[in-house]
């Protein structure tokens, strides 16, 4: 198997990172390099072998539905790149 | 050189002040960290405040040991107030405003913060030359790497900044740089300590643990960081365990499985001495040695390099520019605001790796790569358990080499992966595993010796070092700066 400059443009687009042409052929040897490695496990019989999520299989914990966090708005938002009236701005996505 | 007990015996006796440890690491820090580049944000001004509080509390009848002790955190746990850029652009104007379990823990013991430490961007490497900060330096050897990603950590720890730092543990991210810079650190159980407010990398893998020059220490500091978290959904609701309770619990009758995978074609020769010799000195405090068999050791490469990715690409979609962080300075669509910030805002080893995961998780290829994956990391669990039904704990080394220079596998970043063969099952199985210091190649650099535990095991395997450390003195070995 191996990833054409396309299947690089495409999965940088899913993963939203612009790439310039220089970065799409670097990516590509660089990627086809690792596919190689990674090949070697895909010729692994494991039928019947329970796929490993994490460590220790413990069910997920439930807890009252309760409200318990603090509104830390302000704190928060003063973090952000660009905020008005407590809101968050973003480029006009609605023409 | 100080550990963190002479440290608390220190400060219990009255022989010393909080301020006055946190001047010397002060100066430690002003006279060699422009050379080492092991700090990414250090607060003088924070730092004495912080102590002259913990002594007028101590003043004043507080006897919490750790009280006033001062500490490095690795720029990956969110304190409240601090810097948290976890090596990256993306986070370099990012001031936490919550803290993280870990961070909260340290603070409710009394511990002094003095600095933030230098990592490979997002935890991503095993060199620290991934950091947006620039490359740390190895103490021992300032033109070879520390190690990463906690290699901030380790530098710290290694040239006396303080005596013990916080790390994080993904694919050997403590251990080895504990190795390479010949300090002691242990990557406990998966769910042991909370992830809670630890920028996240790969879920399933990532666990934070101490770094510091003895086992001692690293329990001293476990007992600290450890315990049940709610915020943490996999965090394990275990008992509250004193980590320190088998440190003096001899050694007789203690069965030491050897993985012979480990010690195969690849190992340097002076790393596999000092093992050696590391074993033969637990012979003589009464251990015996079982060969053992870790079939799929060689598997973990291929399968931490899917199971990783796939994790980090899902993670670290939460930078986009919106909430926090780095955006791009460039006007256009929302798409553009988002591929441009994270075009700017992360650095080439994780955009790699963010590709991989995405193309691996991507419609039509998530059964051939990230399910197979998971099935080979429940055959690399397997293996571990078969072993421990034959032996107590497993000895290997850390790594198959010792630091390499700065910049000399730069051109070859794929082929650097291969250098975690021995650290990476660990993390797929969810198993603590720790290093200790046992020795230095003809090259003068340090070799670590790896101990691997079973589930919940912490307390014996770091009884198990400290045995060795009383009767050896690697750990008190010290760079020239």
């Amino acid at each position: 198997m191996s990833l054409s400059q396309d299947d690089v443009r495409r999965i940088a687009r899913l993963a939203r990172i612009a790439v310039s042409d220089d970065e799409v052929a670097a990516s590509q040897a660089q990627l086809n390099q690792l596919f190689t490695l990674i090949e070697e496990m895909r010729a692994i019989d494991t039928t019947g072998i329970e796929p490993m999520a994490h460590a220790q299989d413990v069910m997920l914990r439930l807890r009252d539905d309760e409200a318990r966090a603090a509104n830390r708005r302000e704190a928060f938002q003063a973090v952000a790149p660009s905020v008005e009236n407590g809101l968050y701005l973003v480029p006009k996505v609605i023409e | 050189m100080q550990t963190l007990k002479q440290q608390i015996d220190a400060l219990a006796s009255g022989q010393t002040t909080s301020v006055a440890l946190v001047t010397e690491s002060l100066a430690r820090i002003a006279a060699h960290n422009g050379t080492l580049n092991a700090l990414i944000t250090i607060d003088a001004d924070k730092a004495l405040a912080g102590a002259a509080a913990a002594d007028a509390a101590r003043a004043a009848g507080d006897t919490r040991p750790l009280l006033g002790v001062p500490l490095i955190h690795k720029d990956i746990f969110c304190h409240e107030g601090w810097k948290t850029s976890c090596g990256s652009k993306m986070l370099d104007n990012f001031i936490a405003p919550y803290s993280s379990q870990v961070a909260e823990n340290c603070d409710a013991a009394g511990m002094v913060v003095i600095a933030r430490a230098n990592m490979d961007e997002f935890a991503m490497g095993s060199a620290n030359e991934n950091s947006f900060y620039g490359p740390v330096k190895n103490p021992w050897n300032t033109q070879t790497v520390p190690g990463g990603s906690s290699g901030g950590s380790a530098a710290a720890v290694a040239a006396g900044f303080s005596a013990v730092a916080t790390g994080t543990d993904t694919g050997g991210s403590i251990r080895q740089p504990a190795a390479f810079c010949g300090i002691t650190g242990i990557k406990p159980t998966y769910g042991i300590v909370s992830r809670y407010g630890m920028v996240a990398f790969a879920s399933s893998l990532d666990q934070g643990g101490p770094m510091a020059h003895t086992a001692e220490d690293c329990a001293l500091m476990l007992n600290v960081m450890a315990g049940f978290d709610e915020r943490d959904s996999t965090s394990l609701e275990h008992a509250k365990e004193d980590y320190t309770r088998e440190l003096n619990t001899p050694l007789a009758g203690l069965k030491i499985g050897l993985p012979r995978e480990y010690f195969a074609e690849g190992l340097n020769a002076d790393i596999a001495a000092a093992i050696n010799a590391a074993v033969e000195q637990y012979k003589a405090l009464g251990a015996t040695i079982v060969d053992i068999s870790l079939p799929n050791t060689k598997l973990a490469i291929p399968s931490y390099y899917v199971i990783a990715p796939a994790e980090a690409s899902s993670n670290l979609s939460r930078f986009d520019g919106v909430r926090y962080g780095h955006r791009t300075a460039k006007t256009g669509s929302l798409d553009d605001m988002y591929e441009q910030t994270r075009a700017e805002g992360f650095g080439a080893e994780v955009k790699r790796r963010i590709l991989t995961g995405a193309y691996v998780l991507s419609h039509g290829y998530y059964d051939a790569y990230y399910l197979q994956a998971q099935k080979i990391r429940r055959l690399i669990a397997n293996d571990f358990q078969a072993a421990f039904e034959q032996c107590d704990v497993i000895m290997g080394p850390v790594t198959p080499t010792t630091a390499w220079n700065i910049g000399e596998k730069n051109a070859d970043p794929i082929a650097v992966y291969l250098e975690d063969i021995y650290t990476l099952g660990v993390n797929l199985a969810g198993l603590p595993g720790m290093s200790v210091p046992v020795g230095l190649a003809s090259n003068g650099l340090p070799i670590g010796l790896q101990i691997i535990g079973n589930y919940f095991s912490e307390a014996k395997m770091l009884g198990i070092a400290h045995q060795y450390q009383q009767v050896t003195d690697w750990h008190t070995k010290a760079p020239q700066l």
